[in-house]
């Protein structure tokens, strides 16, 4: 009876009760997926380099090391001498090295000099390789893999000639329109910055460049794609490398060898703590928007306990009804809680699928557009949690109107005030 | 139907009820009606009527003194028992809107059934009975309160009242909205049911012209000044 008198007198207020319940369903939408989308961030942030033991570039912080050389943000301020790599490469205690050279870009996204040894070695996610859709790593110096999303937005095949630009702006002026390079390769998507790059060989950028000087096309000096290969394409300097060591327990005897490295001012970093330090960073703004997202729902809450108090007015009728056919004050308070109660019910119900439907949709746009790969599951153990707190916090506001009904049938008794 | 003998249906003794002490108050010697003995209690708005129908409820309790319903001593029982003791035991219609208008006219009389924790399908089925014996036919049944006339809701209401066969029944002022044909079917119907429910009535109102259905009478005015009433 309790349960039927709630459902048929929310039924029988369904105008308000239809908007506090929208209120409610969009603010714990919001509450939900911001959650979501913060773990899931989280994740592919931490994940887009893994298995690395340390990245060594010139000497700067480590934080803008790291958002230049993984996350293609930002410029290097010096570059690393090959000599200098080549150097530390043959250090006894390194198995592998990755040179990373950047700073010419195509149609905005960036282009990554490296070697083979970079879809060799590089792992992401939990030591996850880089693995091909198509096609096969680049072995001539006009070859290039490109990255799923470059692919996919720029709708390129295999075989596709592709002109690389100076600098790293969406539209060049300058271009190295005389040295094409071709698709070989694409890579299957990761949900890191390397579906966002264009790869070559370290001699193929060397090859683009070798007749600009200071960053500009030498006036008078072409050298065309043919004959530059017949010349020396060793790189001269790379922007920065990235380091695996047969031990990780020489990890920090590595890192400070590099780091006072006579020959020149090096930085050596380790990945995962600098990526933890700038997720602490991140994490600043996203607890913010945590906490709005809560005072939304603490909003819409009070709001339906405001609505819930209003209409405490036009129900004394009921009230008086049910206290002349033997209600108690306390299943007063009873009703208007567990009217509570269903309205939250409901409203989480429906905001979980809003959020599936909403995840759904936007889950495509999201991969394609910030190589942000978010799962369709966004609920855990975690979200009954969530879901036991709101309803707590639904039942302790709902008090407030409870209450009201509980000391007017003590008050009023059967009287109706008209 | 069958009566209950043995005790008064109400049974009033040195009833002395106060909202401050030393203020006003409602006071009543004595009071004893017998099962199927109807009171009509006479008494302009503000003398009191809200108070004593309050305290023949069991909504308050008296300050001192004492209330018996059918041989329960009210005054003493707990709020909770009272309120368990009103479900089965005492009727009330109000003035108007006695109905809950979002419920049908059936599971309005049926309230009552839920809080008496009376057998469902008995209920069920004295309440299709008070409602055809009251005019209001199985097409009525499902149909929202709130699509009645002023006349049917009263009429509704005395089924609820009626449901449970309670020793008592309280009406507050039943007939004010209704016109002078009604008025006398209203009168007709709930006297004749409570009879035949063996219940106890109390009738309330301002309306000295209803006097003639009763045999008792009370003045609300004489209870002010704390005189004997009957």
């Amino acid at each position: 009876m309790l349960i039927k008198l709630a459902r048929l007198s929310l039924w029988n207020r369904r105008g308000t009760v239809l908007l506090t319940l929208l209120s409610l369903t969009i603010s714990l939408v919001l509450l939900l997926g911001i959650d979501h989308i913060r773990k899931e961030a989280r994740s592919s942030f931490t994940n887009t380099v893994s298995g690395t033991d340390l990245i060594v570039g010139a000497r700067s912080g480590q934080l803008n090391l790291l958002l230049y050389s993984v996350f293609r943000i930002g410029n290097a301020t010096a570059n690393v001498s090959w000599a200098t790599y080549e150097r530390i490469s043959r250090h006894p205690q390194i198995a592998w090295t990755i040179p990373l050279s950047l700073g010419d870009s195509h149609r905005g996204y960036r282009v990554l000099g490296t070697n083979q040894g970079y879809f060799e070695h590089f792992r992401y996610a939990s030591s996850q390789q880089l693995q091909f859709a198509e096609g096969v790593p680049f072995a001539g110096v006009y070859d290039a893999v490109l990255g799923a999303e470059v692919a996919k937005r720029l709708g390129y095949v295999l075989g596709q000639e592709i002109v690389l630009a100076h600098g790293i702006g969406a539209v060049s002026f300058s271009e190295h329109k005389d040295k094409p390079f071709t698709v070989v390769g694409i890579l299957a998507p990761t949900g890191t910055p390397v579906d966002q790059t264009v790869h070559v060989s370290l001699e193929g950028i060397e090859a683009i460049h070798i007749d600009w000087q200071q960053g500009a096309p030498m006036p008078g000096r072409q050298v065309s794609a043919e004959q530059a290969l017949e010349m020396d394409l060793t790189p001269k300097a790379i922007t920065a490398f990235m380091v695996g060591l047969n031990s990780r327990m020489a990890t920090f005897v590595v890192q400070r060898q590099i780091n006072e490295f006579r020959g020149e001012p090096l930085t050596a970093i380790l990945p995962g703590v600098a990526l933890a330090e700038l997720w602490q960073m991140l994490g600043m703004v996203e607890n913010m928007l945590l906490l709005i997202t809560l005072l939304v729902l603490v909003a819409a809450l009070v709001g339906m306990m405001t609505t819930l108090l209003a209409s405490m007015r036009e129900r004394q009728r009921e009230m008086a009804i049910l206290r002349a056919v033997g209600a108690s004050p306390w299943y007063l308070f009873w009703l208007i809680q567990l009217e509570v109660l269903l309205l939250t019910s409901v409203a989480m119900l429906s905001s979980a699928v809003l959020l599936l439907a909403a995840l759904w949709g936007v889950q495509d746009y999201l991969a394609a557009n910030y190589g942000l790969f978010i799962s369709l599951s966004p609920f855990s153990l975690q979200s009954l949690y969530w879901a036991g707190g709101i309803l707590a916090a639904a039942a302790l506001l709902a008090c407030v109107p409870a209450l009201v009904a509980y000391r007017r049938a003590l008050t009023d008794g059967l009287s109706i005030r008209l | 139907m069958t009566t209950k003998p043995k005790f008064p249906a109400i049974e009033l003794k040195d009833l002395k009820f106060w909202y401050q002490p030393g203020g006003w108050q409602l006071a009543i010697p004595k009071l004893s009606l017998s099962s199927g003995q109807h009171l009509f209690v006479r008494g302009a708005s503000g003398s009191g009527k809200t108070t004593l129908l309050n305290l023949l409820c069991g909504i308050t309790v008296p300050n001192a003194g004492e209330i018996w319903l059918n041989g329960m001593a009210l005054h003493q029982l707990s709020a909770s028992r009272r309120d368990k003791l009103r479900a089965s035991e005492i009727g009330v219609v109000f003035q108007q809107l006695n109905l809950i208008p979002y419920l049908s006219v059936l599971d309005n009389v049926l309230l009552r059934a839920a809080f008496a924790r009376a057998p469902a399908a008995a209920m069920q089925q004295r309440a299709r009975e008070l409602l055809t014996a009251l005019g209001l036919g199985d097409n009525y049944w499902q149909q929202k309160a709130s699509q009645l006339s002023v006349g049917q809701q009263q009429r509704v209401a005395i089924a609820r009242a009626l449901l449970t066969q309670p020793t008592l029944l309280i009406a507050d002022e039943p007939t004010s909205a209704l016109d002078a044909d009604n008025r006398d079917a209203f009168m007709q119907v709930l006297l004749s049911e409570a009879d035949k429910s063996g219940t106890t009535v109390i009738f309330v109102s301002h309306d000295s012209q209803l006097q003639r259905y009763f045999h008792y009478q009370l003045a609300m005015t004489a209870l002010e000044q704390g005189v004997v009433a009957c």
